[in-house]
């Protein structure tokens, strides 16, 4: 397990996409806080720089995501790591955690080095700040697994990434939908995928239990169809 | 070491492998033979744990499969069709992932040296595997396979796409490891397995056709003995002369030359060798041999007569 996730995490600096993460991510968060916290004024607000960050996501998202998978299998070495001794979901989870790492990593330190001018220059609520960075960061690790398993199911990154980008897009908005749609079952259905409304309580300063496994479960089912996705190939009679 | 029963691997209405049984027995060298898509490496996609069967067994060592697959994974070394690499690696970055992949516990540097050693790419440790030919690349996949002195190793076409240099010093490595392990390794190319194996299985269509050691196939399969000799003597007389020669069952002219020599093919029994009374006779009566070669020895040969037996026998079954 450890081996696949240094060599996830190697691969992430061998080839550019790291550094293209890293990039965008740094500059625009860098960007976006600049604008909103900082030049804003009286206005500032930290709420909204992260909320925009969730939008972020639908870019940076599908950088980390869109190789794991397909590309062990245009490669071929998914036959290497399913004939090695190690178990598929440890295949899949030392996935996983390398692009947590990716994204939790450089979040996390970004998030630590806006709290200073933050607490310098104003009073921030440190509570409803760190609800926001665990709110973000459960956003952030719910839409890896998802990207990990659309990333399974084909062998184009392209393919894997734009599928990707259009999951995310729809869990961001569905909850904007509902201003349109007037049967009560269906805007009941759509609010319970919504992303944007759970993480509401985290903005908050919130620690909702239901939300929290919300998210942990979307990360769990995901990560479970990922590894039903490669017994299904093993198994499979077409 | 290896024990597979009635193994079956069905794709919708095809079978890719049709109920095939077969042991190996610790230090052997088997080969697996037969055209592409016969089922070769589904068998050995099957073994290594790649997929699954849709009945029967396969074990390693006394374990199944299916119920132990990381201790059965453990002892077994595979090089699949496409050799896995990660072309973003250098090769000493991906024989030490392996390493740790198969959680060795060999001294790391040392055995990973040995292994260069071997498969003779030392001096291509520290180039990034993108850069290296499809020779050098076959070799990295060998290595590969053979990190944590696996007990079993299945080579899937270990020669594929080499050139006849590569293709010689990969027999001759196979051969060595082939000492201490047991092997598995299939091809299409006849010659190999006679140069490498020590038992032969022929597949075609999913099934056995043919289970052999090495050495008898020939005579096995073929009852009898053919000769093409091409002589330079008048075919009249020298038709009779052949036919009268002892242990001789059939002879005829396959092509006459314009310069009044002509090819003749003769046929003995398996058992007798007729080339010398054929040469004494021949010497005596001045009618000089241009060339002569033995059919029936080629594996080719022994080849399509096996898979168009099998196939004359399904046919005739139906």
């Amino acid at each position: 397990m450890l081996a696949i996730y240094k060599r996830e995490m190697r691969a992430y600096f061998t080839s550019p996409v790291g550094y293209m993460f890293c990039a965008i991510f740094f500059a625009v968060s860098s960007f976006l806080f600049m604008l909103l916290n900082v030049q804003a004024g009286e206005d500032a607000s930290y709420t909204t720089y992260f909320t925009l960050l969730l939008y972020l996501f639908i870019i940076i998202i599908p950088l980390l995501t869109m190789k794991l998978v397909s590309e062990e299998r245009k490669m071929r070495t998914d036959q290497l790591l399913t004939t090695a001794p190690v178990t598929l979901s440890g295949i899949v989870f030392s996935k996983y955690l390398a692009a947590l790492t990716m994204f939790g990593g450089s979040f996390i330190v970004t998030s630590i080095v806006y709290f200073i001018p933050l607490s310098m220059y104003g009073n921030p609520n440190a509570a409803m700040y760190i609800g926001c960075v665990v709110g973000v960061f459960l956003v952030g690790s719910a839409f890896i697994s998802i990207g990990i398993f659309i990333s399974s199911l084909t062998e184009n990154q392209f393919i894997s990434a734009l599928g990707t980008v259009g999951a995310i897009i729809f869990l961001l908005l569905v909850s904007s939908l509902n201003n349109y749609i007037n049967n009560e079952a269906i805007r009941n259905f759509l609010s319970g995928l919504s992303v944007t409304s759970r993480y509401a309580y985290f903005a908050n300063g919130l620690f909702a239990y239901d939300a929290l496994l919300y998210f942990i479960s979307i990360s769990a089912v995901f990560l479970f169809l990922t590894i039903r996705v490669f017994e299904k190939r093993r198994w499979s009679n077409s | 070491m290896i024990k597979v029963e009635h193994l079956t691997k069905q794709y919708g209405e095809r079978y890719a492998v049709n109920d095939i049984s077969f042991e190996v027995k610790k230090g052997e060298i088997v080969g697996f033979l037969g055209p592409n898509g016969a089922g070769k490496s589904t068998t050995m996609n099957i073994l290594t744990g790649y997929l699954s069967s849709t009945s029967g067994r396969a074990m390693v060592d006394g374990l199944d499969i299916l119920e132990h697959p990381l201790a059965v994974k453990k002892k077994i070394g595979f090089l699949p069709e496409t050799p896995p690499l990660y072309l973003e690696m250098t090769v000493k970055e991906y024989l030490n992932f392996i390493y740790d992949l198969k959680k060795c516990t060999l001294n790391r540097k040392e055995h990973i040296e040995e292994i260069c050693r071997v498969v003779k790419i030392e001096d291509t440790m520290n180039r990034m595997i993108r850069n290296l030919s499809k020779g050098y690349r076959q070799r990295v996949g060998i290595a590969g396979a053979i990190v944590g002195n696996p007990e079993v190793i299945i080579f899937d076409e270990p020669t594929n796409g080499l050139d006849p240099k590569q293709i010689i010093d990969i027999r001759s490595l196979i051969r060595e490891l082939g000492k201490e392990r047991t092997i598995i390794l299939s091809t299409h190319i006849l010659s190999e397995v006679k140069a490498v194996c020590d038992r032969i299985l022929i597949i075609n269509e999913g099934k056995i056709v043919a289970d052999e050691k090495t050495e008898n196939i020939e005579s096995a399969i073929r009852g009898n003995r053919r000769l093409n000799i091409h002589i330079d003597g008048p075919t009249a007389s020298v038709l009779p002369a052949l036919k009268k020669i002892n242990g001789v069952i059939y002879a005829n002219v396959a092509q006459k030359y314009e310069d009044g020599s002509a090819l003749y093919i003769v046929e003995s029994k398996n058992n007798i060798d007729v080339r010398k009374p054929i040469f004494y006779m021949l010497a005596q009566n001045s009618w000089p041999i241009m060339s002569l070669a033995i059919k029936g020895s080629d594996l080719e040969d022994i080849f399509i007569s096996v898979v168009d037996e099998a196939e004359a026998q399904a046919a005739s079954e139906k």
